[in-house]
């Protein structure tokens, strides 16, 4: 069957608007820190930036209820799942990573997430929507299987949660960083002396330092970040699992071997073991903490490799997936 | 192993893993095994099988794309050789890749064992006994009570109880009793069935290895294969496969059709195939498409690809047949350009090939002729005649793909039509009667699958359990007030504590005692 052209228009509307509308969110949540600071600055009650956080996630809502409508129309459009090539795909993976970030602070209290989980989205969507767009069309016949509804689902929602850990990830270490140095600085004037010294805070890194400062002081306590990043990567390693053993089963279905070193297959391997590995290094004294968070960074870029390098540079049996 | 006991006191430790042995006065080999079973051992090789794994998807592989391999030595003359002589073309079946991930089974076998005895053991235990300082644990609180000591911890014994906790009551001296719970030892379950799994996995890949086979053939529509070693155009047995093994099906193709997008791109294949599990066993149909291979007596017959076959048709300047035969046309390009060569050695004066280019639907570019769609719409046959010894009684093998023409005459071209004739200058006429399409399949065995697949499943069932469960304990202490108190008051210590999830467990503890106070 045809795409429908009208659907398929309609849906590429949408996602102009989603993306617009994250943006606003993402602003939001950078006022919201601003205004922190400046109420702070200044010994007032943070009221106003508060304020601004909360309309900040109702505009995120506004923006999931219209990432959703892209996705749907796009499926409609196309008369098949909307998950059938990178556009797409991205276009998937961002509405996880937003999804989780709500999930999660329907629980706790993570709006400090807000701006770090939009901005990657927003520049996500932004580079999905110029360089990745396809129109919407059909399918090849070797991906048309149900197992596209499961192995697909299973990566692309475990990919949103990687991508939200990382994002956490970042930010455990910024504010890992300016613990270590806190606690230097409160060894004695000495010291605090000394690590003046070694780093004036003039010139570009000077105030490029200065932000990660003033951010990472605004942030929760490492402690809690390092948790946080744990319990979506526990939440995404078995997904990712999953996803790997139902692509198995299809590839037995589709290609008659359940695994045979493909490149995206290798990859994906490859992320596994990363990740396995920084489960592993959290339980390991002397691996706890920045080692393992680096771990976990290591992880995403395999996941990034994963996806955007084997797709575009490496040809292999996945090569539908790619661009046009 | 997702937890390691660190050096916290005993009654914070809620693994079973071993702790950390003392290096110093015991034999070496005992200590090289304690060090290749460590965590940090366990983790490098993580990390190196992960490093080995990227060649893998760097270079061009042999397993995966062998031509690939060859433009690559091609390309690289001196360097190919060099890599290859470390298996950088067959990373994955290469010794160092094997050694990597040999080491890190054996490390995960060393862990295993006496984890899971120590598990075995922790099963068997009851909790341990209420530390004795409650409140100085970071989860914990106290209150006052009206009911005496032993109702309480009874009361609270049923409720822990109630919700699987594992509970112990004790009676500490003093009129003091005390109750002990644990829970979520399905963690160190999961996480025991999830390493055990990954082990099965790996003897489920290997019983494979050893004992499954796989070939191709390719089957013109209208021609039948029946499943012995002779019948396969490529087979590769696994190292302890035996020719006795192959089950004796057989399978007739009966229609084969394609689709494709207005671009040229496929929508859709379909093999209708005629098949029987044995010579004298009841035929069955069915249509193998792709993501839909055909089981058959523990093999799967998978549609891997397509083309045309062309019929050809050569008189002899008489008008007798001397060839009438569908030869097999390999595809060059997505929209089936094709090629291939005829060879007539009998019944001529002269024995005859050809070789020729099939254009399923001709289109004439700048850069010469070329299918431009993959659908026989236009079928066009571009000929070349060559006359002389095709050279077949040499006893060298020869592919039927080839012909030796540097040894052969030239004696015309022409392109044709279905239908049509082309007579050469000696009287022979040769006819492109139509075109058939030709399908190859892949048939596969592989006894392994089916360990495979319930290991993957008990690896995802172990790994939730593993990382969804928490391990914790609580603790509730109940001392009769001092005998001056009027009404004499219970004092009431509870404390909660949890390798893991520290804020899941914090909620736990407060709704437990919420409900303890009412």
């Amino acid at each position: 069957m045809a795409p429908n052209v009208h659907l398929a228009h309609l849906s590429d509307v949408l996602f102009t608007w989603t993306v617009f509308v994250y943006a606003i969110a993402m602003l939001g949540y950078a006022a919201e820190f601003a205004f922190a600071r400046l109420a702070r600055a200044r010994g007032d009650e943070p009221t106003r930036s508060v304020r601004l956080g909360k309309a900040a996630v109702a505009v995120t809502v506004v923006g999931w209820g219209l990432h959703v409508s892209t996705v749907v129309t796009r499926g409609l459009a196309a008369h098949r799942v909307p998950w059938g090539n990178m556009y797409e795909f991205s276009t998937m993976v961002t509405l996880v990573a937003v999804t989780v970030f709500l999930a999660l602070l329907v629980r706790q209290q993570v709006r400090f997430l807000g701006a770090f989980v939009m901005a990657p989205v927003v520049l996500y969507l932004g580079l999905a929507g110029t360089v990745l767009y396809v129109p919407a069309g059909p399918l090849q016949p070797v991906l048309n299987s149900y197992w596209i509804k499961i192995h697909v689902v299973a990566a692309i929602t475990a990919s949103g949660a990687f991508m939200v850990s990382g994002v956490i990830t970042v930010l455990y270490l910024m504010k890992a960083w300016l613990e270590r140095r806190a606690a230097a600085v409160s060894i004695g004037p000495g010291t605090a002396a000394a690590v003046e010294l070694r780093e004036p805070a003039v010139g570009v890194r000077g105030s490029a330092r200065a932000m990660v400062d003033g951010v990472a002081r605004w942030l929760p306590a490492s402690d809690r970040l390092d948790r946080l990043a744990y319990k979506v990567i526990g939440f995404a390693f078995p997904v990712w699992t999953f996803a790997i053993i139902a692509g198995a089963i299809w590839a037995k279905y589709a290609w008659s071997r359940y695994w045979g070193w493909d490149p995206k297959e290798t990859w994906s391997f490859i992320t596994w073991v990363v990740y396995a590995a920084y489960l592993h290094a959290r339980a390991t004294a002397g691996w706890r903490g920045r080692r393992a968070a680096y771990l976990s960074l290591v992880g995403f870029a395999c996941l990034m490799v994963d996806y955007y390098v084997v797709n575009t540079v490496i040809t292999g049996l996945h090569s539908y997936a790619g661009v046009g | 192993m997702t937890e390691i006991a660190t050096e916290t006191p005993a009654v914070e430790q809620l693994s079973t893993a071993p702790s950390a042995p003392s290096a110093t006065g015991i034999n070496p080999l005992l200590r090289a095994w304690r060090q290749l079973t460590s965590m940090r051992t366990a983790l490098l090789l993580l990390a190196l099988l992960a490093l080995a794994a990227i060649p893998g998807t760097l270079l061009p592989q042999r397993g995966l794309n062998p031509a690939k391999v060859g433009a690559y030595f091609a390309a690289h003359p001196h360097l190919a050789p060099w890599l290859d002589k470390f298996s950088l073309f067959d990373v994955f079946a290469a010794p160092w890749f094997a050694a990597i991930y040999l080491l890190l089974f054996v490390s995960l076998i060393g862990c295993l064992v006496p984890r899971i005895r120590l598990h075995a053991r922790a099963l068997r235990r009851q909790p341990p006994p209420a530390p004795r300082h409650l409140l100085r644990m970071t989860t914990s609180t106290d209150w006052a009570a009206e009911e005496q000591p032993a109702d309480i911890v009874a009361h609270t014994a049923a409720l822990l109880r109630s919700r699987h906790w594992r509970t112990v009551v004790r009676e500490e001296g003093d009129g003091v009793v005390s109750v002990a719970a644990e829970k979520g030892y399905l963690r160190e379950t999961g996480n025991l069935v999830f390493h055990v799994a990954l082990v099965v996995l790996l003897a489920g890949i290997a019983m494979g290895g050893m004992f499954g086979y796989k070939g191709t053939v390719l089957v013109p529509v209208g021609d039948g294969f029946s499943n012995v070693q002779s019948s396969y155009d490529v087979f590769s047995p696994s190292r302890f496969f035996s020719n006795t093994h192959l089950p004796p099906f057989q399978f007739t193709l009966d229609r084969f059709s394609a689709s494709y997008q207005p671009d040229g791109t496929p929508r859709s294949f379909n093999a209708v195939v005629d098949y029987r599990r044995g010579p004298d066993a009841p035929a069955k149909t069915f249509d193998i498409r792709p993501n839909e291979p055909l089981a058959v007596d523990g093999s799967d017959v998978y549609l891997v690809g397509h083309g045309y076959a062309l019929q050809i048709e050569v008189r002899d300047p008489k008008g007798r047949v001397v060839y009438n035969d569908a030869t097999p046309f390999l595809p060059d390009d997505a929209m089936f350009t094709s090629h291939g060569v005829v060879k007539v050695p009998n019944g001529l004066a002269h024995q005859l090939g050809f070789t020729g280019f099939f254009y399923p639907t001709y289109g004439a570019t700048p850069t010469g002729a070329q299918s431009v769609y993959p659908a026989a719409d236009d079928p066009t046959l571009d000929l070349a005649a060559w006359q002389g010894d095709l050279g077949l009684s040499s006893g060298l093998p020869q592919s039927v793909y080839d012909l030796p023409v540097a040894q052969l005459k030239n004696v015309g071209t022409t392109q044709l039509t279905p239908g049509k004739s082309w007579r050469l200058k000696d009287g022979t006429t040769v006819t492109f009667v139509g075109v058939r399409d030709w399908a190859t399949f892949q048939i596969a065995h592989d006894p392994g699958t089916k360990l495979v697949l319930v290991a993957a499943v008990l690896i995802v069932i172990g790994l939730l359990a593993s990382l969804r469960v928490r391990r914790r304990r609580f603790w509730l202490r109940a001392a009769p007030g001092e005998p001056g108190d009027l009404p004499r008051r219970t004092v009431v210590t509870a404390a909660g504590l949890a390798r893991s999830d520290a804020d899941g467990n914090a909620t736990e503890f407060d709704r437990l005692v919420h409900r303890l106070k009412d």
